[in-house]
């Protein structure tokens, strides 16, 4: 162990706690999760494909990353205009919704789920107005897109309200100086240096709605090839005792997952490192 | 008086052009802003118990009351009380060695330690049916001797233990980061052995983190409903958790025992946001008294 | 552009940041705001820009009453401490914002941005790094971005709030004289806020010393180093030994032995008063033997050789006060002074402040 240090240390225990996170890790993580992979080489290429892009896979990636995509955007949106708020005003009630911006994170999916489809269920506290206006959410797509955007609310949030926090007031006042409306310091001296961070939030509220399950399949209806997510199109094939189904389709989850997981690290590595000294 | 507070009131009419926004576009972000939380937080968390307590307080107290109930409570404390010390100790013995040591692979392993929280709760529970299921690798194996590990406990623990991996390492890992080694540099060179080192100087510098990493693994162990849907055959009064319980009340049209299950999730929920904000409170004044020092 | 601030007062929350300010600066001048942090000498700069407002008192600026003015109608170029570059443009983009936001009817073309910035960045030495970001600059390369920043919109009036204060010592001076130069060449109205008192009487033409949200004095570099008009001004502008003591008629005695009397500055009648005597470390002379009656006895404490000058550091036999004395290197040669000795010390000049009475 100690032959991967790069540099002696006077401080004990190296050895004993990277050798225990790393067995603990492997057993618990990295050795379940590679046989996922393992397994998917016991199809053939063809077997894999088929399974992949089958009319039922197709529209359940459709609509899990559409939605995905939409939630997190109108959370990019709002989150935006949450954090704003939270950061630069002063009202009454301030710091109590600024705790409960985590309720998604914190409330589990199947609390969210019902909740969720009791509301906007055609008898629901909303549902029923939106019900003669012929908007229909719950057991539609529009309830999954309602549920994705539920649980990526936070993320946003989270990821710009300390950019603005630490923005620094000398900047806006310095563009005040030299002639600048409200509008223009907006455009061109804040948005500039929140930029980075919304996108990481926004990436980060998408990769969590595309794995979602608990929150959506109450609200979703579930009808194949028009409101089924991937998740439990998964689900449903190991019910069905189809793990290589099961198998090929969390491959594709997994994999979209470790991109998205990527992206989200170079976006934080480029919103860390892109005003730092060459 | 009246001078006063018109001096004051002209002053922030005269400042707002400057570095805040005009009063009608602050009250339309304002609005816009309770307008999304009211729809997505405060609408759900009151139907929450106006549905639970429909029928009175007495039909909110049967809801828990019966066998069902009370074991999934149970189950659900069980496997809290397994997964989170032996995720606490992973965190903290990670944290010791990314925070304090320079060692090859480094950064890949804090990318790592992050994927159980990126995957999907469906995965999580997958990749153990493929190991242990009754078709899964070990499958045959382990029915030859007899031992259930799908849709029995162990695989509950397994699949709780796996999506709340990260909570503690990732809370405590910037936090260790951020102290140096300084300070435990010190203690050894002044004759103090590893334990004696971890238990008087990194602890007292990490315990608020520690705490909320706890308190955060936790609330996921509890909730948990995807990744522990997959692993546990929904056995009523064996292994059904309190989401699965919620899961099973709902489909069966029993809508307000399910919501009285999920307002005690909700109110476990509403405990650890306030335990976060505390701690948030004590973690900064208790940085603000070091700075000032 | 003159400037006039006529009785003006700030307070946050119940703390009084300027206490009735009145100061007249001339078109062209360059005067330094002096003081410890704290004093209202930024209060007073920002004030002056219209980042804040005074709670009474006004403003006039080229005799127009400014007091309400909105900060973007001053035309008043203010240079940061910190800089306050916008970190996500190259140095060109934060020379020309101040004219890519003009109004359109306003805003010249394109090409005529760019002449206008490369002659502002020529002006500051910086043509080279035009494309470079803020992050790829020295400290003291960005505060001269800063400066053809806010020169870019032909202030009437350019405000500098410490700009040199975070930089090191030897990239201030040479920015400091770099300054006076590029005021003697432009002849802009400037108002340098500063708490190093070597910078502000290096630069500026006059000095207003600040303390406690009030003026103590204003003058030339010159005035209110020889002349301190307050005991305040006398410590702030460099070291200095302090005694205190009680007038009786019209002798001093403090807790030292009798100190020669200066007239003018102890009146006749001023019988038992409270009062104070400066004398700075180079006005006070050694000897090895007493050659007049007004010389005191102390023993050397501690002698420091580094620099160019020689500073010994005595305690008063009688009042076991400690001072310091500081004496060219020659000086010191001619005395072959040892740590333990007793020498006579003899004050060349003084100033001494009656204290009132409470």
């Amino acid at each position: 162990m100690h032959l991967l240090l790069k540099q002696p240390s006077v401080l004990p225990g190296f050895g004993l706690t990277l050798g225990f996170a790393l067995f603990y890790f492997s057993l618990i993580v990295l050795i379940p999760l590679s046989g996922l992979f393992v397994r998917t080489s016991t199809l053939s290429w063809e077997q894999f494909w088929d399974i992949v892009t089958n009319p039922r896979a197709m529209a359940s990636y459709q609509l899990t990353f559409g939605a995905s995509l939409v939630g997190a955007l109108v959370n990019g949106i709002f989150g935006s205009i949450i954090a704003w708020v939270l950061v630069r005003y002063r009202f009454s009630g301030r710091s109590l919704v600024d705790a409960l911006v985590d309720l998604p994170f914190a409330l589990p999916t199947a609390v969210a789920g019902i909740t969720l489809t009791a509301i906007y269920a055609p008898n629901g506290w909303i549902g029923r107005y939106l019900e003669p206006l012929g908007i229909k959410v719950a057991f539609t797509p529009l309830g999954v897109l309602i549920a994705l955007t539920f649980i990526g609310l936070p993320f946003v949030v989270r990821t710009v309200q300390p950019v603005l926090q630490d923005l620094d007031k000398e900047v806006e006042e310095a563009a005040a100086t030299l002639g600048a409306n409200r509008w223009q310091t907006f455009r061109a001296v804040i948005v500039p240096e929140l930029w980075p961070a919304l996108l990481t939030g926004i990436a980060m509220a998408f990769a969590r709605a595309v794995g979602e399950y608990g929150s959506v399949i109450f609200i979703a209806g579930n009808i194949p090839l028009i409101s089924e997510i991937t998740p439990l199109l998964i689900m449903t094939k190991l019910e069905q005792y189809d793990y290589s189904g099961a198998t090929a389709l969390g491959v594709v989850m997994l994999l979209v997952s470790f991109v998205l997981a990527l992206a989200i690290n170079l976006l934080q590595w480029w919103s860390s490192t892109r005003h730092m000294q060459q | 008086m009246n001078s006063v507070t018109i001096i004051a009131d002209k002053d922030v009419q005269w400042k707002e052009s400057l570095t805040t926004e005009s009063t009608p576009v602050r009250r339309l972000l304002i609005f816009a802003a309770f307008l999304y939380l009211t729809l997505f937080l405060f609408i759900p968390l009151v139907a929450i118990f106006t549905e639970a307590l429909k029928h009175g307080l007495s039909g909110y107290i049967d809801s828990f009351l019966n066998e069902d109930a009370l074991a999934a409570i149970r189950l659900t404390l069980l496997v809290a009380a397994v997964a989170v010390p032996m995720n606490a100790v992973f965190g903290v013995a990670a944290a010791w060695a990314i925070a304090k040591f320079e060692f090859v692979g480094k950064q890949a392993l804090i990318t790592l330690i992050d994927m159980p929280l990126a995957v999907s709760p469906v995965i999580s529970g997958l990749i153990y049916v493929l190991l242990f299921g009754a078709q899964g690798w070990l499958g045959p194996w382990l029915a030859e001797h007899d031992i259930k590990i799908i849709f029995a406990l162990p695989g509950i623990l397994l699949a709780t233990i796996f999506v709340t991996v990260p909570f503690v390492a990732r809370e405590l890992i910037p936090l260790m980061q951020s102290q140096g080694r300084e300070e435990e540099e010190a203690a050894i060179t002044l004759g103090a052995s590893g334990w004696q080192m971890f238990v008087r100087v990194t602890l007292p510098n990490i315990k608020w983190s520690l705490l909320y990493g706890v308190i955060l693994c936790n609330a996921r162990a509890m909730g948990e409903f995807g990744a522990v849907s997959v692993v546990s055959g929904h056995i009523r009064g064996l292994t059904n958790t309190m989401p699965l319980h919620v899961e099973i009340l709902y489909n069966e049209y029993n809508a307000v025992s399910a919501f009285a299950v999920a307002s005690l999730l909700t109110l476990l929920a509403l405990v650890t946001l306030s335990a976060k904000t505390l701690i948030e409170r004590k973690t900064a004044s208790a940085t603000r008294l070091k700075s000032q020092r | 552009m003159s400037i006039h601030v006529e009785h003006v007062t700030k307070r946050f929350g119940t703390f009084t940041v300027l206490n009735d300010v009145n100061l007249q600066v001339e078109s062209g001048e360059l005067v330094a705001l002096l003081g410890p942090s704290g004093c209202g000498k930024t209060t007073l700069l920002r004030i002056l820009a219209g980042l804040e407002r005074p709670d009474q008192g006004r403003i006039f600026l080229h005799g127009t009453e400014v007091t309400d003015q909105r900060i973007t109608e001053r035309r008043v170029g203010f240079v940061f401490q910190h800089y306050a570059l916008f970190r996500h443009m190259t140095v060109a983009d934060n020379v020309a914002f101040g004219l890519n936001v003009l109004p359109r009817a306003q805003r010249p073309s394109a090409v005529r941005i760019q002449e206008k910035v490369h002659e502002l960045l020529r002006l500051v030495q910086l043509q080279a790094m035009a494309d470079r970001y803020p992050s790829q600059l020295s400290g003291g390369q960005r505060q001269r971005v800063a400066l053809a920043r806010a020169l870019a919109v032909e202030p009437r009036l350019l405000l500098l709030d410490e700009p040199f204060g975070a930089l090191d010592a030897k990239v201030r001076k040479e920015l400091r004289r770099w300054l006076r130069r590029l005021h003697d060449e432009l002849h802009i109205t400037g108002i340098i806020v500063t708490h190093d008192q070597e910078e502000a009487l290096e630069v500026a033409d006059r000095v207003v010393v600040m303390h406690q949200g009030n003026v103590e004095q204003i003058g030339t570099p010159d005035e209110v180093y020889e002349n301190p008009a307050t005991p305040f001004v006398y410590q702030f502008l460099g070291d200095v030994n302090v005694f205190h003591g009680r007038a009786i008629q019209e002798r001093t005695i403090a807790n030292l032995p009798p100190l020669p009397d200066v007239d003018s500055v102890l009146p006749a009648g001023a019988v038992d008063e409270r009062e104070v005597t400066f004398v700075r470390p180079h006005d006070l002379e050694l000897n090895r033997y007493r050659t007049n009656s007004e010389q005191f006895e102390a023993t050397v404490r501690y002698i420091l050789t580094a620099g160019s000058r020689v500073r010994v550091e005595l305690v008063v036999l009688e009042s076991e006060q400690t001072i310091e004395v500081e004496l060219t290197k020659e000086r010191y040669r001619d005395l072959v002074l040892r740590e333990g000795e007793v020498v006579f010390v003899h004050p060349r000049h003084r100033q001494v402040f009656k204290i009132p009475q409470s």
